[in-house]
Order: structure tokens, then C-alpha cells, then sequence
């Protein structure tokens, strides 16, 4: 089993014919996503690499049945293509684009609420069921097949903590990156919650990083609903306040909320240990299984 | 991130929109100061254009009744330094006199996904305290952003924030118009502390803090304009021309790494090992060389920097456009200014290993050795 993504995603790549969107299709298909159409606007009636190219979002669905769409529209236009994959009731949709002005992002956000869709990202790695499917642009070749889930803000910190999971023989049912940004789609919450229904997954790995008070929920959520064990690991332990570290959401606000200091603490009191170094997560999740 | 505007420009906004602010002069010498004060009279407000929050209590605002304590002020305001910024321009601006002081800001509620306009009648004192220490005393309303802020909404946020009812519907107009203002030039913050009511019971914007998010500046040609100058030194000023995402930081280890999360741990793990991070320098996704070598040079012009770690997991960056660019730009010195210890992983890592000029840097297979070793070396050069 795995959360959100399977064999069987039909995938749309929305922005198909730009750089990005090119290049991580042909990742995405040799790892063995089944990307079944692309969409481009005025670029109806193309293909790329023999996937069929599509002026909307819509005749994708009604030819090639997609249920799921990566974003790698430029930022100006994201919240648009996010409108539109919504409208088209998918099952799922990953947005990867970073620097998608927030006001656009609100007006999703507002929209999402009234459907069924899940939203990941933006500004994300994407998700990945190894062995199965990856929608987005994270590297295949250091996940494996496994029993641990894992939820990140950020992309090469999810990378890091795999690969320390992976060197030891220890894979993973699915990873998520659910991005950098102040407003996304999927939360920790909802993460955690599909993960704890998930038989297969055994453990969790959680990444999280300074500002806004995300963490702080999950580790409530965490403490009432879950028996699966979770272990935690903050970055920007050392950030000063008001400067944001790269992520537009990483940043501790000069009232102090949003530090590395009240999540660890929230997550601790939640029962979940924290680790010091990547290295250290990968340790407490051994000593799960 | 954010764009900050100075205060004399988000009034400027203001008043475009109908927003009452004092009548003002921008003024960047003593003599301009001295005109302006002529012009407006007295009393006057001769305050600090920089980008500091509590310019006040740091010496940034003087009121001057007269034109020996204009000069004076315009003498020690400009050209200050106020929290590393020098004072280059200062706003001269009527004096009011009111009898109340409100608070009003509009930002965005992370954990809400929405914005929300905040109404209260401590003005003129730090919100972030009364926030703290008396949350009631801040109005708060929810905007849902598909429709904007309800007239409605505006007036039961301020009827809420106890407002004097003789000029409640002033305010809730205000807000109304502050509203739209924030979603038409896609503002991340806006407040105004203190709204002054005057004598005559009319409002105006005595203080203004608008900050843009600079991810919606592409469609706002005029406040791109704007934005100059808004760094706190040299090196954030030269990260902004390469495109980083550039912090300095007090110590002496120098860092660079792709993903603000990855660099993030970087940094904490530099302290972890008992050394103190210089930066956070995250070279972003699919750095080619070119931008790997501006990486490096950024931080050896850091004077601060006695040793650096380079820390790369490779998704979308490759191993060994990484290792060209460590080698281009290591190559252009005859010694290598500072210890540069090197940890590739990921995409193309073995490719950037058997590029890699080892004579030059330190390979370190694992992150907590890459660090380690950079603590190591830093605490061998600062003895």
C-alpha cells in the first residue's frame, strides 16, 4: 500500500512543453509513472515523446482518463493551472512551481476548500510511491520499496533523510514534499492522517522547519489520533528572527512564533523524538521497526 | 520574501487612493530639511527613511517646535546608522494634533490560508506587545479572498474594536479602501500605527508599513521600480545581483548547499559541531557552474569567513556542473583564500567526484563529517 499515488495515477503534466515540464516527464516515465497526456496551451495536437499534447486540462481527462496533474507552469500562470485542474474534479494535483505570488495562492486555497481534490505543494518535490509512481522532481534512484512514510517542507532535506534511511536497508512506503510556501495544499495533518490509516506504513518521518505553525498542529494531531510512531527533525535551529531562510514560509516573525525551540518542544511532548542531526531521525525510525 | 516599501512611499499609495496622510516633504540634506519645515511649519516630524522597525525609541523620529531643533534633528538624523542602515533621506512632515490613536493592519493568516484585517484602539504603542499581553484589545476579521473585504465586515471589526462611533464609519471606510489597496498591489503587510483622530475628527495615516510580495512583482512594473538599495550590507546587496537566497549571520563558517531546507540543516548542524554559521546561501534547483562559482565568491569577499562547507544533494543539480563550478573558480587563484570542504550526493555525484580537483578542497563523504571537518578547519584558521 502507499498514500495518494499508485500504479494506477494517470497523470497529466500540465506545462508539458516547457523546459522543466520536458525533462521531468522523461524522469517521470522511466521511473515509471504512467503519464498519459501533457497539456500546453495552443499546443494541441502535439506529442512529447509519443505523449499526447492537449489545449486543456479537460480534453486530457475525456481522452486519456488522467486523475492526477503535475504543475510545471512558470509561476505567473500556476495559479491559474491550478484553478483549471481543479475545475476538472482530478483526484490529485502537484504543484512544483515556486514563487506563485500568495494572493493567487489564497484564492486556491478558497477554491480547493469547496472540492475533493487534494492539492500538494506549491513550491514541492512533489510525492513519490517508490517502485510504483513519482509525480515530480525528486531523484528515483535513492528511494526503495519499504515500510516508512515520509512528510517534508523541503525537498534536499527529504533527500538527505532517505538516503540515510535507505543505506540502511530501510524503505519507504511513500515520501511527500509538501513545499516551502506560507499557503499549501496538503498539510503535515493530512499527510500523518493518511499515513496512519495506511497498514503498510509502519513509521513516519517528519521534516519540518521554522515559521508559521504547522508542526505545532501536527504534533497535537500526532499525540490524538496516531499509533504509528513518528520521528521529527527542525530546521533553522539557528535562524534569526525576521530573516527568512530561503523558503518564502521560513521565517521566524519578530514576535517569536514559528521557532525551531516551540515546535521540538511541541513534538517532544507529543511523544516524538527529534533528531539532531538527519543521521539521528534514521536512528529513532530503526528503533521503530 | 517581501519587498518593504519606505514609509514616504506607501503614503505616497495612500493619498493616490484618498487615504488622508500628513502633508509631507522627502528631504535628503539639511538644507532640504530646512525648506521643507518652512513650507509645512511647525510642529514637525523629521523622520528616518530605512527599512527598521521601532525607528522611534532608536532615535529615527524628531518632532522640532522650532527651526533650531529642525536643524538639530535633521543634524542627527541623517547619516545615522540605525540598526545598519545609514539614514540617506529623512520624511518632514506636518505635525497633527489628534486625540486618539488606533491601530489598523491587514496581513495574511498563514494557518487560515486567508487575509485578516485587524482593527484596535491601542495604537501607537508596539502591537506586537498588546497582541501579546492583551489579545482582545485587537479586533480581528477574516477576508475571504475570492470576494474581498464585505463593507459589512469592515464595520463589525470596527464596531468590535470599540472604535468611537462618531467616526466609526470613517474607519470602516478606511479599512475598505486599505483592503484594496493590499490586493491590488498584492501586499503581503499593511498596517498603519497609529491612525490619528485629529481635533476636527478627521483621520489620517500617520505611520505607514507596506510591504510587497516580491513573487507578484512581475506584475507590478511601478513597485519594482521602487525597490532599491533595501539590503543591510555589501554582501546581501552583491547575493541579490547573483539571485540568491542570501542571509549573513555572526560567525565563521561559510555555507553554501541547494534547497533552503538542506542549508538550513547545514547551518544548524555547523553550530551542532560547536562552530558558528557565517551564512545561509542556498544556490536554489539545477545550479549550473557559472552559479556554483558566484556561489564561492560570495562567501571568500565575506571577511568574516575562515572556512567553508559546501553541501550538495543533488535532484535537479548535478554533481558535476557542481564540481566544474567548485573547480572554475578555485582554479583562478594562486592559493586558495580559504579551506573548502566538499560533500556531493545525489544526481551525478560520482560524475562531479572524478571532475572534482581534489588538490584544491576536502571531500567528505557524509554530511556530519563534511561539517565537522568545516568546524575543524575554521577553529585551526581564527587561532
Amino acid at each position: 500500500m502507499s498514500i495518494f499515488v499508485d500504479d494506477d495515477t494517470r497523470v497529466v503534466v500540465q506545462g508539458i512543453t516547457g523546459g522543466e515540464g520536458k525533462f521531468h516527464t522523461r524522469q517521470m516515465v522511466e521511473y515509471g509513472t504512467n503519464v498519459v497526456a501533457g497539456t500546453s496551451p495552443g499546443k494541441g495536437g502535439q506529442d512529447v515523446d509519443g505523449i499526447p499534447v492537449y489545449d486543456t486540462v479537460e480534453e486530457a481527462v475525456d481522452e486519456e482518463d488522467a486523475n492526477a496533474s503535475v504543475v510545471f507552469v512558470p509561476p505567473a500562470f500556476a495559479g491559474d493551472a491550478i484553478f483549471e485542474a481543479l475545475d476538472t474534479d482530478l483526484d490529485l494535483v502537484v504543484a512544483i512551481t515556486e514563487g506563485v505570488p500568495t494572493q493567487d495562492m489564497a484564492k486556491v486555497n478558497k477554491r480547493l476548500s469547496e472540492t475533493d481534490t487534494r492539492l500538494i505543494g506549491p513550491n514541492c518535490p512533489g510525492i513519490i510511491t517508490p517502485g510504483e509512481s513519482k509525480l515530480g522532481i525528486l531523484p528515483g534512484n535513492i528511494f526503495e520499496e519499504g515500510n516508512v512514510g515520509l512528510v517534508s517542507r523541503s525537498g534536499t532535506l527529504t533527500y538527505q533523510v532517505v538516503s540515510n534511511l535507505t543505506e540502511r536497508g530501510i524503505g519507504q512506503t511513500t515520501a511527500i514534499g509538501i513545499g516551502g510556501d506560507p499557503i499549501i495544499g496538503t498539510s503535515f495533518v493530512d499527510a500523518l492522517e493518511a499515513f496512519e490509516n495506511d497498514p503498510d506504513t509502519h513509521a513516519v518521518v517528519m521534516c519540518g522547519e521554522i515559521g508559521g505553525e504547522d508542526e505545532e498542529q501536527a504534533a497535537k494531531f500526532i499525540a490524538e489520533h496516531m499509533d504509528t510512531p513518528v520521528a521529527g527533525f527542525i530546521a533553522g535551529r539557528t535562524a534569526p528572527p525576521g530573516k527568512r531562510m530561503g523558503h518564502a514560509g521560513a521565517i521566524v516573525s519578530g514576535s517569536g512564533t514559528g521557532t525551531a525551540e516551540s515546535k521540538i518542544s511541541a513534538l517532544n511532548d507529543a511523544g516524538v523524538p527529534v533528531g539532531d542531526t538527519p543521521n539521528e531521525v534514521a536512528d529513532h525510525i530503526e528503533d521503530f521497526l | 520574501m517581501v519587498m518593504k516599501l519606505h514609509e514616504y512611499q506607501a503614503k505616497d499609495i495612500f493619498a493616490e487612493a484618498g487615504i488622508p496622510v500628513p502633508e509631507s516633504r522627502l528631504a535628503s540634506s539639511v538644507e532640504e530639511v530646512m525648506e521643507a519645515v518652512e513650507e509645512i511649519g511647525y510642529p514637525a516630524a523629521i523622520k528616518a527613511q530605512v527599512h527598521v522597525g521601532g525607528r522611534g525609541k532608536a532615535g529615527g523620529i524628531k518632532i522640532a517646535t522650532d527651526e533650531d531643533e529642525a536643524r538639530q534633528a535633521a543634524e542627527d538624523i541623517l547619516g545615522m546608522d540605525l540598526k545598519g542602515y545609514t539614514v540617506e533621506r529623512v520624511l518632514v512632515e506636518a505635525g497633527v494634533d489628534f486625540e486618539n490613536e488606533l491601530y489598523v493592519g491587514i496581513t495574511m493568516d498563514r494557518s487560515e490560508g486567508k487575509p485578516v484585517a485587524m482593527v484596535s484602539t491601542e495604537g501607537g504603542v508596539n502591537i506586537e506587545e498588546v497582541a501579546e499581553e492583551n489579545p482582545d484589545a485587537i479586533a480581528r476579521e477574516h477576508i475571504d479572498p475570492a470576494f474581498g473585504l464585505h463593507p459589512y465586515q469592515a464595520r463589525k471589526v470596527v464596531f468590535e474594536a470599540g472604535i468611537p462611533r462618531d467616526v466609526a464609519f470613517d474607519v470602516a471606510s478606511f479599512l475598505t479602501t486599505l483592503y484594496d489597496l493590499y490586493e491590488s498591489n498584492d501586499a503581503s503587510d499593511i498596517e498603519i500605527n497609529p491612525v490619528m483622530i485629529t481635533s476636527d475628527r478627521d483621520i489620517v495615516a500617520a505611520d505607514a508599513v507596506m510591504n510587497i510580495d516580491d513573487d507578484a512583482l512581475f506584475r507590478h512594473d511601478d513597485l519594482a521600480a521602487m525597490e532599491e538599495d533595501a539590503y543591510e550590507n555589501d554582501l546581501e546587496a552583491k547575493a541579490g545581483e547573483y539571485g540568491f537566497d542570501y542571509v549573513r549571520l555572526s560567525g565563521n563558517v561559510g555555507i553554501i548547499g541547494n534547497g533552503a531546507g538542506l542549508v538550513m540543516t547545514t547551518l544548524d548542524l555547523v553550530d551542532y559541531f560547536g562552530g558558528e554559521p557565517a551564512n545561509f546561501l542556498d544556490i536554489g534547483g539545477g545550479a549550473k557552474a557559472e552559479r556554483v562559482s558566484n556561489a564561492l565568491d560570495m562567501v571568500f569577499s565575506d571577511e568574516n569567513v575562515d572556512s567553508v562547507v559546501f553541501n550538495i544533494f543533488g535532484g535537479i543539480t548535478r554533481g558535476d556542473e557542481v564540481a566544474k563550478g567548485i573547480n572554475e573558480a578555485l582554479e583562478s587563484f594562486d592559493e586558495i583564500p580559504k579551506p573548502v570542504v566538499v560533500r556531493l550526493a545525489g544526481t551525478n555525484a560520482e560524475e562531479g567526484m572524478e571532475i572534482l580537483n581534489t588538490d584544491l578542497v576536502q571531500v567528505e563523504g557524509t554530511l556530519e563529517d563534511a561539517v565537522q571537518r568545516a568546524v575543524e578547519n575554521a577553529q585551526e584558521v581564527s587561532q
